[in-house]
């Protein structure tokens, strides 16, 4: 039995005005590959904003174990306007995620550098560092964008639909990329997508909400589960969003 | 040739040029650091909406009969910055809504005030030297350039000792938040240092013209230069080569000041754009 990392009991998300979802029941043990699953709407990015800790739950539980600290969850969160036009090179993005480890010290120490560069080793994009970020092909941002994660956090890695905008073959290549990730070193994913078929093929666990919990549990029992067929012909049909 | 460096030379003993070169410089450089994280931020109206703020204050200075401009105006507008930048995202009234309003709103109820109780018989000369500065920075004393300097000063460190904190809130607010950075105490700091900056800059260029110093020389240094830093000490060079070149220039030829720096900031920036398409088009072959 590994460790749990994240544990939520009976939790309800969302604002003063309404409940977004609810009667989230689920456990994030590490080295899973947790795979958020939900139409628009259907409570997601709140999902994502508790599991930050930047929103508490209006009631149940959400307990991290100590080796999980609140901040401690690396982030990729999906691109915003700003980054598209955005002068920085790929090594100052991927250090900006040591920020963390800084406190109120103004600059990066000799070991947070060093950590920026093993990451960017870890994630092949050395080569890139002194490029423009906005110069890079979608795949190479997003790369960037997870070394920065890795350098914040590694031990578990949150991912806010991670190949939106990405062309077939890179959108491959990043899955496969976080899935090496999941299995030799060890970190655990969660995965907020619309994508189906790579829920499927990459997650061992599936979380499937829409305004409350709809099923959590090993992937397999998923794709044995009503909710799981019912999605799963929707998404063969072609039916889901791009 | 000879004869304009001979005047350069003359007017260059006088204290009153040596202040203003000064305080211009000061200013050039402080409204160029915060100029790149403004405009990359989507906040390039703000300088616009907070100097004309600035100028309702200080109508309203004029109107209180205090005797020192700065007591008012400084505070009122660190307090819109504040407002301004903090609501930006989620409010009724949206980001540049709400800077169009305010804006328009301390413009009007300034001008208006200014008329209705005027200082001086010469209301226009008063207005125009307000919005654009006219020749007010050859008129500064010595306690003017010392509280410009004091300024300054304070803007500069906090920029450097914030600046990778500064730069991860501007690249990501999300993740900067997610792993614990306090990007809203950031953007606070950046409200009120863009404050201060513009209600320095106010006496300089005049408020219309604040927005071009602060935006002109990020945009150009942008369209060169690749990094973060690189884009940063260029636009502050810019700048600074600038507001001298406007200065002294202005001084010679006997042309407004602001206008003449304004210039000179366009025409940095068409070069640089001429630059980066050149460049850009031969990296692409």
């Amino acid at each position: 039995m590994s460790t749990m990392q994240i544990t939520c009991k009976n939790a309800a998300l969302g604002y003063e005005t309404g409940v977004v979802v609810k009667d989230l029941n689920f456990i994030i043990s590490e080295g899973d590959y947790l795979c958020i699953l939900g139409e628009n709407g259907s409570g997601k990015s709140t999902l994502i904003k508790a599991l930050l800790g930047l929103k508490p739950q209006l009631s149940g539980e959400i307990i991290f174990s100590e080796a999980i600290g609140k901040n401690e969850i690396g982030y990729l969160p999906q691109q915003t306007i700003v980054q598209r036009d955005f002068p920085a090179s790929v090594q100052e993005i991927v250090q900006s995620g040591c920020m963390n480890r800084c406190g109120l010290r103004p600059f990066y120490n000799k070991q947070e550098k060093q950590l920026a560069s093993d990451m960017m080793k870890k994630l092949e994009i050395t080569h890139l560092a002194r490029r423009c970020y906005r110069e890079l092909s979608g795949g190479q941002q997003q790369r960037v964008l997870l070394a920065r994660a890795l350098c914040a956090a590694r031990k578990m890695l949150l991912l806010d639909e991670p190949v939106t905008g990405l062309d077939p073959k890179a959108a491959n290549e990043m899955y496969e990329l976080i899935a090496r990730l999941n299995r030799e070193d060890k970190i655990t994913i969660i995965m907020v997508s619309h994508d189906m078929n790579a829920a499927v093929k990459y997650a061992s666990h599936i979380l499937h909400i829409g305004g409350r919990q709809l099923f959590f549990g090993e992937k397999e029992a998923y794709l044995q589960s009503k909710v799981g067929k019912a999605f799963l012909e929707v998404s063969d049909m072609g039916g889901d969003e791009p | 040739m000879t004869e304009i460096w001979q005047t350069l030379v003359t007017y260059l003993q006088f204290p009153f040029v040596q202040y203003a070169l000064i305080v211009g410089l000061l200013v050039a450089l402080c409204s160029s650091l915060l100029g790149v994280t403004l405009v990359l931020k989507r906040f390039s109206f703000i300088g616009d909406g907070l100097s004309h703020v600035a100028f309702g204050a200080m109508a309203v200075a004029g109107l209180l009969g205090v005797s020192n401009d700065m007591t008012v105006v400084l505070p009122v507008t660190v307090l819109s910055a504040v407002l301004l930048l903090r609501t930006g995202q989620n409010t009724k009234i949206k980001g540049d809504a709400a800077i169009a309003m305010i804006s328009v709103g301390a413009l009007a109820i300034g001008y208006l005030l200014m008329n209705l109780f005027p200082k001086s018989s010469n209301i226009t000369t008063d207005v125009c030297t307000t919005l654009f500065g006219s020749y007010s920075i050859l008129t500064l004393t010595l306690s003017d350039v010392i509280l410009c300097g004091v300024m300054a000063l304070i803007v500069i460190t906090v920029f450097l000792l914030f600046y990778h904190k500064i730069f991860a809130i501007t690249f990501d607010e999300n993740f900067a938040n997610a792993t614990g950075v306090k990007a809203n105490v950031y953007n606070l700091l950046i409200a009120v240092i863009t404050a201060m900056i513009i209600v320095l800059a106010m006496n300089f260029v005049g408020s219309l013209l604040i927005s071009a110093l602060i935006i002109f020389p990020a945009l150009s240094a942008m369209r060169v230069f690749k990094t973060f830093r690189s884009v940063i000490i260029c636009s502050a060079v810019i700048s600074v080569f600038c507001s001298a070149f406007g200065i002294l220039f202005s001084i010679v030829i006997d042309t407004p000041v602001g206008p003449t720096i304004v210039a000179a900031d366009i025409l940095i920036f068409f070069i640089f754009s001429l630059i980066s398409f050149f460049t850009g088009r031969s990296t692409k072959a």
